[in-house]
């Protein structure tokens, strides 16, 4: 058998010798691995636990996309459940295999293939959990449902993004929260106009972000420790306010006021797609500028270029002349109103009123999503969806009787960060100088 | 642009750090300042960059003086400087290191790194630099980060350049790149403040150079000064701390350590070093700081790893003991950096004085400490070894420097030893305690116990040493006889060569050849004849 002559180029096995490992590194099977247990456990505790049930191959799952008044809708559709998620485990497993060959080959896996496990994961979880069910899965809302429950999450974690790059530890995201939630729904309801409880907002938290500045930069107060105790301050703070004045008076002090949903002409009429994203509230869309902004601003301009600096190398920010300690205490502060704009999300953003713990640990999860975003905007974005996915899932499926506990479901944010933390979704770097004050 | 410095005096505590420091920099011209480590070299170009405030004195660019709020003052005055550890992100680009705090941007602050860039490739290539500027900075060699900085510092026009230890961190080839680059930016009309304590280069760069030493100017040489004439103004001739000791007695006891090796990463800071110290002989380990020997020093303690070679006690091999196994083994340690890790500064002096016993008899009875017994040791003890305190029970922070050592001696010494390693035993004290710490050591030595000192000050070394081994880059250059220390044979000028790294022979025909004026009053200061 002769040898074909190869041009070697970088990237290109000269042999297939798996030895060469040793000359180009340690390939990582992360990726496949990943792919295979979600394959595998679609195998076994879905094909698994359907095909010896008695009339399995009969049953059907209805899907639902409608969702408010459109245009153009889908109408409900079965498919037979047992066959769906064969398929569906198929294309898994095939996926695995796959990705297995591009990274033996030292080829990289391409964005779009996590998107078809994830989605032919997800889908084929929700045709066996609506199986031989009579109520519909109602996909746009599950989705929707989904984005809402992101929302708050995405703020905190770019607050988090904003703070943490400059080398703050924001743990305080969940008092801030809390704190834009109660500012939001007091001066919304006093002045009866909600927009304005959207300016009240960002400054209550920004006022939580400038004392953690203050602590933490002018006195070295440990962050975390300052972090959990102003955490502690607003959960005192708003919960005295709330028996003391919002309960007894909730027409004046609590009422609720909604933001108005806006719609996107054109966009919103997009199916599936187009109510969860384009038929929101303001404070969505604020999310998604932020969002982008953020991503720009951080990798593109100058603040992006100094608050890295700052939260990477301090000295070496502070012999080109930038002021470390100023630059950190207006990013906190900066952080702070972003993670008190989100906070708005829970009482004007969702049309409640205002009521005792409601950011319920949401800065937690947002800090939670910042670390599995590896301090990207995008990334924390993503993390934050996956997270909120996982929640409204929950929800969704204890409404219809799911096979599996939603508790279990709701576990899922933090068993993915703990997998995260310990290095699973790939090398997790946190800003070098992160939690360190600078002194000259 | 000429730079002139009057009267620079900085303070730290009780450390005078630059004392009345005058420095004329012509323009186009490289100055060397040359000193040992801690002469307060970095302290005052920190004093010209506007990192630090000066107490005392003046700065003056072209004759006009200046004041620097901060490092932004010095850069738009035209000052640049490349720090001996560099001031560049890891994670950034080389276009972004350079843009960084004088960034071209657009519109909404976005950045222009196309013109950042341009810049890099401009500057590289007028210097021949080959430098890439989207090159990550933590994927580069260190020789080509220094270029980054000296590339930021000219992308800011900088007519003064400092360069902080420059060549502490190259290879010899690097360096002679660094060493070329030097001279195409003076052809340009830069002005190059060099600080350094490597001989060679000041020699084979520098216009002038002006001599530090413990923080102020003792003076001014010219590159066609010998070696050994710039060794002995560096390394000085001030107080000799003459202590009085009998020849060594040696006994049988001793310390052997073979082809030990201990890597950083994977360059080795401490190379196959073999020596052996025999009870009652004192071996000084002399050399410039960050020469291996910290690690040498922690890893017979056992609080660095060896990874290759033999260190023996009475014929016993201690590595793989864990540290408590070696200290019950009979070892005293007296640690380089005493307030972190001789004693626990908030701990009181009686509890610093039983850090290694506290957990056996008479001080520990089952679970719960005998705080009489610890009461009673502190006061022996500190009477013993002259601590002046007020009260032993008031934390070890309250104590002079002094003061504080000689606790972490009393402890060190209050058990049985078979072997005592001291590292800078002296650092930062006053002649007086100076005197006792030496004379305790010497006793140490006279009761047979084999001794270590680690030290980087000559005078110490000479004072106490029976034998000396002189450290370059983790080597030992060589091990010479204290007891043959004379004008023709050992002295301060040859040691000092051998700290620069040139090998014994060499040091000593170099030292004999050239005998200079300034050594002749060295060896004269020193009260010995000359030949």
């Amino acid at each position: 058998m002769s040898t074909p002559i190869v041009p070697v180029t970088a990237g290109t096995p000269v042999d297939d010798v798996p030895a060469s490992g040793a000359v180009l590194g340690k390939i990582s099977y992360r990726i496949p691995i990943t792919y295979a247990v979600l394959a595998g456990a679609a195998l076994l505790g879905l094909v698994g636990t359907m095909i010896g049930r008695e009339g399995a191959w009969s049953q059907t799952t209805e899907f639902q996309s409608r969702y408010g008044d459109q245009w153009f809708t889908i109408p409900n559709f079965s498919v037979p459940s047992l066959l769906t998620v064969i398929l569906l485990t198929v294309a898994l497993l095939a996926a695995a295999v796959y990705g297995y060959l591009l990274t033996s080959g030292r080829k990289a896996v391409p964005v779009w293939l996590h998107i078809v496990v994830g989605v032919a994961f997800v889908l084929a979880f929700l045709t066996w959990a609506g199986a031989g069910k009579s109520a519909v899965i109602p996909v746009t809302s599950l989705l929707a449902g989904a984005l809402a429950l992101s929302v708050p999450l995405i703020f905190g974690a770019m607050s988090g993004i904003v703070c943490e790059r400059s080398g703050i530890i924001n743990i305080a995201i969940e008092g801030q929260l809390l704190f834009g939630a109660f500012a939001a729904a007091v001066v919304a309801s006093l002045a009866t106009a909600p927009y304005l409880g959207l300016v009240a907002a960002p400054i209550a938290g920004a006022l939580i972000g400038a004392l953690l500045a203050w602590f933490a930069v002018s006195y070295h107060v440990n962050q975390i420790i300052i972090g959990v105790v102003l955490n502690t301050l607003v959960l005192g703070l708003t919960s005295f306010f709330f028996s003391t004045l919002l309960a007894d008076n909730s027409a004046t002090w609590n009422a609720r006021q909604p933001l108005g949903v806006i719609e996107i002409p054109l966009l919103s009429q997009i199916p599936i797609v187009g109510p969860v994203l384009f038929r929101q509230t303001i404070l969505v869309y604020l999310m998604y500028a932020t969002v982008i902004l953020l991503q720009i601003m951080l990798f593109r301009s100058r603040w992006g270029l100094r608050t890295r600096a700052v939260g990477e190398h301090p000295k070496a920010a502070d012999t080109v002349g930038i002021h470390v300690n100023k630059r950190r205490v207006w990013n906190t502060i900066l952080g702070g109103a972003i993670a008190g704009l989100g906070g708005a999300f829970f009482t004007i953003g969702s049309g409640l009123a205002f009521g005792r713990e409601m950011s319920a640990g949401n800065g937690f999860i947002a800090l939670a999503a910042m670390i599995l975003g590896k301090w990207n905007p995008t990334g924390a974005l993503v993390a934050a969806l996956l997270f909120g996915f996982s929640k409204n899932l929950g929800n969704v499926l204890s409404t219809i009787g799911s096979p599996m506990p939603s508790q279990i479901l709701l576990m899922l944010p933090y068993v993915i960060t703990i997998f995260a933390v310990a290095g699973l979704v790939g090398r997790v770097r946190a800003p070098a100088a992160e939690g360190i004050p600078y002194t000259k | 642009m000429k730079l002139e410095l009057q009267g620079i005096t900085k303070v730290f505590g009780p450390l005078v750090a630059n004392d009345h420091i005058d420095l004329v920099v012509e323009p186009g011209e490289i100055h060397a300042l040359l000193g040992e480590n801690g002469a307060g070299k970095s302290t005052l170009m920190n004093v010209l960059y506007g990192l630090y405030d000066p107490d005392d004195g003046q700065i003056l660019l072209d004759d006009k003086p200046v004041t620097f709020e901060g490092p932004g003052d010095a850069v738009r005055a035209g000052i640049g400087m490349v720090h001996q550890h560099f001031m560049l992100v890891p994670v950034f680009t080389v276009a972004e290191s350079v843009a960084l705090g004088y960034e071209p941007a657009g519109p909404g602050g976005i950045l222009d790194l196309g013109a950042a860039r341009r810049k890099v490739e401009e500057i590289s290539e007028r210097f021949g630099f080959h430098v890439d500027p989207d090159a990550l900075i933590e994927e580069l060699p260190v020789g080509v980060q220094q270029r980054v900085e000296i590339i930021k510092a000219l992308s800011r026009d900088a007519r003064i350049l400092i360069l902080d230890e420059p060549t502490a961190v190259l290879t010899p080839q690097e360096t002679d790149e660094l060493i070329k680059i030097m001279g195409e930016l003076k052809a340009a009309g830069t002005s190059i403040v060099f600080i350094t304590h490597k001989l060679r280069e000041v020699r084979a760069i520098a216009d002038r150079i002006t001599v530090i030493r413990r923080g102020k100017v003792v003076g001014e040489a010219s590159p066609e000064s010998t070696e050994t004439e710039l060794a002995s103004l560096m390394v000085g001739r001030s107080v000799n701390l003459a202590v009085d000791k009998t020849p060594a007695e040696l006994r049988d006891n001793e310390l052997v350590v073979s082809d030990l090796t201990v890597l950083s990463g994977s360059t080795p800071v401490v190379d196959r070093v073999s020596f052996s110290v025999q009870g009652g002989e004192i071996l000084a380990i002399a050399g410039v700081q960050g020469n291996g020997q910290t690690e040498l020093a922690e890893v017979i303690l056992g609080i660095d790893e060896a990874a290759a070679g033999s260190v023996t006690l009475d014929g016993k091999e201690l590595l793989g003991m864990s540290v408590r196994e070696r200290l019950r083994a009979g070892i005293g340690f007296v640690p380089e950096d005493r307030s972190t890790d001789g004693v626990v500064s908030s701990f009181s002096i009686a509890e610093n004085l039983i850090l290694d016993l506290y957990d056996t008899e008479p001080f520990a009875r089952g679970v719960s400490m005998n705080l009489g017994k610890v009461a009673e040791n502190a006061e022996f003890r500190t009477q013993e070894f002259d601590v002046r305190l007020t009260d032993i029970q008031d934390p070890i922070s309250t104590l002079s420097g002094g003061n504080a050592q000689k606790v972490v001696l009393a402890r060190e010494m209050s058990r049985p030893l078979r072997l005592l390693v001291a590292s800078q035993p002296t650092r930062g004290l006053d002649v007086g305690s100076i005197e006792f710490v030496h004379k305790r050591i010497v006793a140490e030595r006279d009761n047979g116990t084999p001794v270590v000192i680690v030290s980087t000050e000559l005078d110490e070394v000479l004072a106490l040493a029976d034998r000396v081994a002189v450290m370059y880059r983790g080597r030992i250059v060589g091990i010479v006889d204290a007891r043959e220390a004379g004008p023709a044979g050992i002295n301060r000028d040859v040691l000092g060569l051998m700290m620069a790294g040139v090998p014994l022979e060499d040091a000593v025909q170099q030292a004999a050849g050239h005998q200079s004026t300034l050594a002749s009053a060295d060896a004269a200061a020193d009260g010995k004849d000359l030949t």
